[in-house]
């Protein structure tokens, strides 16, 4: 028979072997089905930590993926925070994209470098933070579901990009090919240690949430208004605000993380320039545990996944989506394992039990 | 020789690393009422649980009626003739009594609508049951509710009766007619378990008491050979002294005046109705009603929570009706609330002490920064003052007990140097020592000038420590009386809507 209890309290260093065990578990159960696939899981699990560690440009690689990655995560989790589900990640990516290239699309290519580069960050942040903003109003005055707004919006900005895309900017110097004009060498960041200055803006970006969240009035506000709402009108918060800030603050990180994706990635504006990295960023800030540092460094590893199984794809023929799999999987133990935190799971054997009673 | 009805020996039920109920012994007889006597967290609930499926024990036995059973669900227990009556009723409010009593019940042979209410009326009579079977239950009183609720476990055949904080919620009229029915019940041979900590219902009704303590069974005594001092020292284990005092207050001018307040609730009901008093500075002013009487839009309504349909709330000459919360706040007026489940109105229960303290301090802080020194030291001195047992003040408020959480929200407040202390509930939940030191909070704040406006569920504490006791009746004022001039019964009255003669003239109508 099988007895499910309730927890009291449990050791921080049993919470992080129970954590640490369904990490493990999905690898395991990942590598059945690798196996199942017909291929060796632990030479496949070699390959991907070869393909995104193995050499100073596959580094590079992992942390351009990392970037995007770790700012958009930094966003979701501000919104989090707040219970405020947020899953418009990647149309505030989009926004973000469209915003930085409308500025470097139309400055002159006179304009110097920091000035562009400012200047198309500025405005990035800004369509990210409305696009934010449009939710975040309905649902503080007349409390529409933000799941369902946001993740509509993601549509909206997709579309509108490949309407862009395909028509108004469609640049006629590609002979017919929808894309749109590549940005000029002054909207284009530039490098240091070999990579793009966008891991500045990410570490920035890390320590500029975690000082937000626990050590300003709001981010403060902001925890209160999630875990309690009662609590926080009782307190005489002003609720609406809240949650139009914290969203801003989500929205803008998404959207500077657009700009970096137009400016240093691609060069130019593509619909496909969010790549998935706010439907990511919903997982690396949930395992992370909403807490800055910790979700930087998931970002980190899940961009090594990602990294590494397109090295995957060009070296054994697996396709890429076997990352897909593997997240899913460590999603769903990392997240069940959540279970065992709160529960105790206490078997006896029936004759036992009609001892006692 | 009488016939045992229960027996529970040597039960053990553990909760994690809480021991909910270790070695309880329990034996009742057939034809006879017991009480089981406990402070909260004593383990009365989780003893009752067990005998009604709900729990099973870790270790022990338990028989019915002489023969061992092994409940596994609330089923079995039903159908060896155990009802029991939560607190809180499991209805079903959109339908009527009869649908309520037939509700997962197989429908017997031959079974019709006329010999069904037969049955019924002659289960009603034998016991002196008296309700309207196709009333729907959320037109109902509590009081016929409850007796919905022991209709329903009669019908399916329970002739061992277990009520979980029976009076709680209900008027001392209503509390009469329950004890009817269970004499009535003993009568015939029924065996009934009352769930309480109210002694003087103890005293009343019970023919043998067991007294439990830290989930262990203190004592059996029979209710004749046992006198109230000593059931106290059972109870808490040690001599306590149960006097509430009330101290002569500094006798100031109007503090706050509520003036012809009209609040609607959230399905746009009439939740206060046209409702006027005054509090005065240095006094307690008690609000009596039975649950859900308007209680709540009164306290959400003074602190600016919600808004008002129509009327003024005066606070030191100036209408504060309309003004936001933090303003509310600002003007020196505090509100603690217990609500059922503690946590939800007021404190947040994964922050630690310093944030929770941190919740009413931090605006008043220059820029957008946030500044835990001073709330630290607040903290420290809080949990100080009020003897509050943590192993720190960077321990989160949930893991506390409860009189601890309901001394640290309450000890926020008063530490703000409030001018109008508006508290509901503050002892729900709480044992009798920190109930008393909480009464002793309220006090020392009405002598230093504080006008405390104090909604209580008990009767007695109402009237043993507050000046004057308003009442509450569907939202409307029944009457605002000095409580050394009436009984309880006639408080009893008024909170289900007869106003009194004896009101004091000088409070009507202010």
């Amino acid at each position: 028979m099988i007895k499910i209890n309730k927890r009291a309290s449990l050791p921080k260093r049993k919470e992080m072997m129970i954590q640490a065990l369904a990490v493990l578990l999905s690898l395991v159960f990942a590598g059945l089905v690798i196996l199942a696939m017909g291929y060796n899981p632990l030479e496949v699990y070699y390959r991907i930590v070869e393909g995104s560690v193995g050499t100073i440009i596959r580094i590079q690689q992992t942390i351009n993926k990392a970037v995007p990655l770790i700012i958009v995560s930094m966003g979701i989790l501000v919104a989090f925070k707040m219970k405020f589900w947020n899953i418009g990640g990647e149309g505030q990516i989009m926004m973000g994209a469209f915003g930085a290239t409308l500025v470097a699309l139309n400055l002159p290519e006179s304009v110097p470098t920091p000035i562009m580069l400012l200047a198309m960050a500025v405005m990035a942040t800004l369509c990210g933070a409305i696009w934010a903003f449009i939710p975040a109003f309905f649902k503080a005055k007349f409390g529409t579901n933000e799941t369902i707004f946001t993740l509509m919006m993601n549509y909206i900005a997709i579309k509108f990009v490949t309407y862009m895309q395909f028509g108004p900017w469609k640049d006629p110097s590609f002979g017919g090919f929808p894309k749109v004009a590549s940005f000029h060498d002054n909207a284009i960041m530039p490098s240091l240690f070999g990579l793009h200055i966008g891991w500045i803006i990410a570490l920035f970006a890390v320590a500029g949430v975690y000082i937000f969240i626990h050590h300003t009035k709001r981010g403060y506000e902001i925890s209160v208004v999630g875990e309690s709402l009662d609590t926080a009108r009782y307190a005489g918060m002003n609720i609406k605000a809240i949650i139009i800030t914290a969203m801003l603050v989500s929205g803008g990180l998404c959207g500077l993380a657009g700009m970096i994706q137009a400016s240093a990635i691609e060069k130019t504006l593509t619909y496909t320039i969010s790549a998935g990295y706010g439907f990511t960023a919903i997982i690396t800030a949930w395992l992370g545990r909403l807490s800055a540092p910790v979700v930087g460094v998931v970002c980190f590893l899940f961009a090594m996944l990602l990294q590494g199984s397109s090295f995957l794809q060009a070296s054994m023929a697996i396709p890429a989506s076997v990352a897909d799999m593997i997240q899913g999987v460590i999603l769903f133990f990392v997240l069940g394992s959540d279970f065992f935190l709160q529960y105790k799971v206490v078997l006896k054997d029936k004759k036992a039990v009609k001892e006692v009673a | 020789m009488q016939t045992i009805s229960i027996q529970m020996e040597n039960i053990t039920k553990t909760f994690g690393a809480l021991k909910a109920n270790e070695d309880v012994n329990l034996t009742v007889y057939a034809g006879e009422i017991h009480a089981l006597l406990g402070e909260n967290g004593a383990g009365k609930s989780t003893l009752m649980n067990m005998l009604s499926g709900i729990y099973m024990p870790d270790s022990g036995f338990i028989y019915v009626e002489g023969k061992p059973v092994n409940f596994t669900s609330p089923k079995e227990s039903i159908e060896l003739g155990i009802g029991m009556i939560h607190q809180h009723f499991k209805l079903v409010d959109i339908l009527t009594a009869k649908e309520n009593i037939l509700l997962g019940q197989k429908k017997k042979a031959g079974q019709n609508d006329k010999n069904l209410a037969k049955e019924i009326k002659d289960l009603s009579d034998r016991y002196g049951l008296d309700l309207d079977l196709n009333k729907k239950v959320y037109q109902m009183s509590v009081g016929e509710k409850q007796t919905l609720e022991i209709i329903k476990v009669l019908y399916r055949g329970a002739r061992i009766l277990v009520l979980d904080e029976p009076t709680a919620v209900l008027t001392p009229q209503e509390i009469k007619k329950l004890f009817r029915i269970m004499r009535n019940m003993k009568e015939h041979g029924c065996a009934i378990v009352i769930i309480t900590h109210k002694l003087n219902e103890v005293m009343e009704i019970s023919d043998r008491i067991t007294v439990l303590r830290k989930g262990k069974s203190i004592a059996t005594v029979v209710t004749k050979e046992v006198e109230v001092p000593s059931l106290i020292e059972m109870m808490v284990g040690k001599k306590v002294d149960l006097e509430i005092d009330r101290l002569p207050g500094p006798g100031l001018g109007e503090s706050l005046v509520v003036d012809e307040l009209t609040v609607m609730d959230m399905e746009g009901k009439l939740a206060l109705d046209n409702i006027s008093f005054a509090l005065k500075g240095g006094e307690i002013l008690g609000v009596a009603g039975v649950a859900k009487s308007g209680q709540k839009e009164l306290c959400e309504a003074i602190a600016g929570l919600i808004p008002a349909a129509k009327g003024r709330i005066f606070f030191q000459g100036d209408n504060i009706l309309g003004k936001n919360p933090r303003d509310i706040i600002r003007l020196g007026i505090r509100m603690g609330f217990i609500p059922e489940d503690r946590l939800g109105m007021g404190l947040v229960g994964s922050m630690d002490i310093v944030h929770n303290i941190v919740l009413k301090d931090y605006q008043n802080q220059p820029g957008i920064f946030l500044k835990r020194g001073p709330c630290i030291e607040k903290a420290n001195r809080i949990v100080e003052t009020l003897d509050i047992m943590t192993p720190n003040v960077y321990t989160p408020v949930k893991k506390l007990s409860g009189g601890n959480i309901q001394k640290v929200l309450l000890g926020r407040e008063i530490d703000s140097n409030p001018k109008v202390l508006i508290t509901a509930y503050p002892v729900r939940g709480l044992d009798v020592g920190a109930s008393y030191k909480i009464y002793e909070l309220l006090n020392e704040q009405k002598q230093a000038g504080v006008g405390v406006l104090f909604i209580g569920e008990d009767l007695d504490v109402l009237m043993d420590l507050c000046d004057r006791v308003m009442v509450l009746c569907n939202g409307k004022v029944t009457g605002i009386v000095d409580p050394t001039q009436v009984t309880k019964e006639e408080i009893g009255l008024m909170m289900t809507g007869s106003a009194l003669e004896k009101e004091e003239p000088s409070d009507k109508n202010q």
